[in-house]
């Protein structure tokens, strides 16, 4: 393409529109960025890279921020290149991606919704992984049938959810009051599994479910690297359509969404994006619940929005797991757990501020 | 609200109309199986101000719906320039026809600019995300509504009529010959009502649009409206200039409310008066005799 690019900014003239829009010339391709997210989205990039390289040196043995990026990009001693690409570089870009994953995921099911609640883990999905993974482990026993369990499982509660909450369709509110019905059955169920098993199944089920990046490597950063490739083409495409499909089925059919097909494709996402990381991680939640928000305060854009979420969602993992690491060191913590517990505060918060608004 | 002047005769539809845009042939629409009208046929008249009336639960919603695609007749078919409104792509339908449903919700934080902006979703994709066109459309509706001075503000801060006004906006921003309107006024006061009724028919009548509204007003329907449709049961039961609908035995027979019919002294449209049940039968309403004692 020979046209160059101009870029110009219509919010002059259009006021109360922060965007610029990006176009080709014969403004046959054109691409709108809202101008604060593009500059909040490259703030978060250079967090996580410069948390990242500190990330890199952490541990047992300490590396300075040179001795990393030399062993990244050149050749050093043997033992270093190990140390930090073999071994902390793996946990380092599965934090980030599964982060990206769990943020976007989020942000589907938040837009879907039109609910800060609607996330994957307040919905029942990770719920669901883990009984797939529990009785994965009490009938086979190996960690290899944890992962496919956990799929089905995450998946299989999904599909039950919206089939129960599918009433002419799906609203948003219904997803949300299903999914906490469907969950608590399953937490009791999850907690029976638990309780009737062999000690060292439990054990590991316990583990498991906790969430961890632990005893993660670059097999693993495949698995995640390939869905993800796989799922951000679609996710685009039909992304674009949430925009849309905030403003009511009625007004979104008007405007051309085919609201119930597009709907159904925009959950199989979001439950794509959450199972992968489930898969390979385990649970670790509230990050789909909170980096969407957290984003969307930030970015000041109108509803959620899909790449701040991701942004988003990798920092937040990538903070929480290096903390999850060096903070207690020796004693390495799942990031699972601070996830909760982070979570769980903004959790309690949201709702309080909620509240309160709701009153006044 | 300032004073205004006489609005001319509201037109007569033509004698033969014109191949209406937008057909209805033979519909049975309903949800769930619960037939709302069946067999119905309409034709909406090109280029005019149409109004649907009709009482509570007569299905004039439901028929609007039908004829925005929002809902699939379960028999017959809705045609859009003499085609099954089925048969084209979704995109394609939201480019020639635009509907403001009854609710609509407006993303928390959204503003009025970027409202407007997302009625051009149909023109736009993946790699063409944001035209010239798309920015002269939405600043040409806005300029017809009135809201370019609330561009920036936020929708939730609006007050009603001008949040009404900003959908509208929205509306207009698809480009499309034809607007359907699902009680676009029934949450405003008076003025605003008639403020938005104003900006339908200039709509109609400079910008060249074919409306059809659903109204409750029916002295509003009378005053603007060039075709009349009144809905009774599922069924259309009177069609054509409000001045052959709204007579005395026709609005009767479609509200059960005994009714007089008189010229509005303002526009010349029929002015209609309802007389209440009770005045018919020259007798004072009953009051039961328990109610004189409470505290009002």
């Amino acid at each position: 393409m020979t046209a160059a690019r101009t870029l110009r900014r219509e919010s002059s003239e259009l006021s109360g529109y922060a965007a610029a829009v990006v176009r080709t010339r014969g403004g046959r391709l054109s691409r709108r960025v809202h101008v604060r997210s593009a500059v909040v989205c490259a703030v978060l990039g250079a967090i996580c890279l410069v948390l990242g390289v500190v990330a890199l040196g952490l541990g047992e043995v300490q590396l300075s921020a040179a001795d990393v990026v030399r062993a990244l990009l050149t050749e050093t001693s043997p033992l270093v290149e190990t140390l930090v690409v073999e071994w902390r570089l793996p946990r380092v870009l599965l934090a980030l991606l599964c982060g990206a994953a769990l943020g976007a995921g989020g942000a589907i099911f938040q837009s879907l919704t039109r609910n800060p609640l609607g996330s994957p883990d307040v919905i029942g999905f990770d719920a669901g992984a883990y009984t797939g993974a529990v009785m994965a482990i009490v009938a086979g026993g190996t960690l290899a049938y944890v992962v496919p369990g956990a799929l089905v499982g995450g998946i299989l509660t999904a599909l039950t959810v919206y089939l129960l909450a599918y009433r002419r369709g799906v609203q948003g509110f219904r997803l949300i009051v299903v999914g906490i019905a469907v969950t608590a059955v399953l937490g009791s169920l999850n907690t029976y599994l638990i309780v009737e098993a062999e000690l060292w199944r439990a054990q590991m089920a316990a583990i498991w479910g906790a969430g961890s990046l632990n005893g993660l490597d670059w097999s693993d950063v495949r698995v995640v690297a390939v869905a993800l490739a796989v799922i951000v083409g679609p996710l685009m495409w039909f992304g674009s359509r949430l925009r849309v499909m905030e403003m009511g089925d009625d007004a979104a059919t008007a405007l051309g969404v085919r609201v119930e097909r597009d709907r159904l494709a925009l959950i199989v996402l979001g439950v794509s994006l959450t199972s992968v990381v489930t898969a390979v991680a385990g649970p670790i939640v509230f990050v789909s619940l909170c980096a969407p928000q957290i984003a969307k305060r930030v970015t000041r854009t109108a509803g959620v929005a899909l790449v701040p979420a991701a942004f988003m969602g990798a920092t937040l993992l990538l903070v929480c797991d290096v903390v999850a690491l060096h903070a207690f060191a020796p004693t390495i913590l799942p990031v699972g757990l601070l996830t909760v517990v982070l979570g769980g505060c903004y959790l309690v918060w949201l709702l309080v501020s909620q509240a309160r608004k709701e009153i006044a | 609200m300032t004073t205004r002047e006489p609005a001319p005769a509201a037109r007569t539809s033509p004698e033969d109309p014109r191949p209406g845009p937008l057909e209805a042939r033979g519909i049975t629409f309903g949800y769930d199986g619960r037939t709302v009208g069946s067999d119905l046929d309409l034709t909406v008249p090109d280029g005019a101000f149409t109004v649907i009336v009709g009482p509570n639960a007569c299905g004039k919603s439901t028929l609007l719906r039908a004829l925005s695609r929002l809902l699939a007749p379960s028999a017959g078919s809705v045609l859009l320039d003499g085609r099954d409104i089925a048969s084209y792509p979704s995109k394609q339908v939201a480019r020639r026809l635009g509907l403001l449903p009854q609710t609509s919700l407006a993303p928390d934080g959204i503003s009025v600019m970027d409202l407007v902006a997302r009625g051009r979703f149909p023109y736009q994709s993946a790699l063409r995300q944001w035209s010239r066109d798309d920015a002269d459309a939405v600043h040409a509706a806005m300029e017809a509504t009135g809201t370019l001075g609330l561009s920036a503000r936020l929708v939730d801060e609006l007050s009603g009529g001008q949040r009404q006004r900003v959908w509208v906006a929205m509306v207009l921003a698809q480009q499309t010959g034809l607007l359907l309107l699902d009680e676009p006024t029934t949450f405003l006061d008076v003025a605003h009502q008639i403020d938005l009724l104003e900006l339908f028919r200039d709509l109609n009548r400079r910008h060249d649009r074919t409306i059809v509204a659903v109204l409750h007003d029916l002295n509003h329907a009378a005053r603007y409206a060039d075709h009349v449709v009144a809905m009774r049961g599922g069924a259309i039961v009177a069609q054509g200039p409000p001045r052959e609908v709204f007579t005395e035995e026709t609005v009767e027979h479609v509200f059960d409310l005994p009714c007089r019919v008189i010229d509005d002294p303002v526009s010349g449209t029929p002015l209609v008066i309802p007389l209440g049940r009770s005045s018919t039968e020259d007798t004072a309403v009953a009051v039961p005799e328990a109610w004189a004692t409470v505290d009002r």
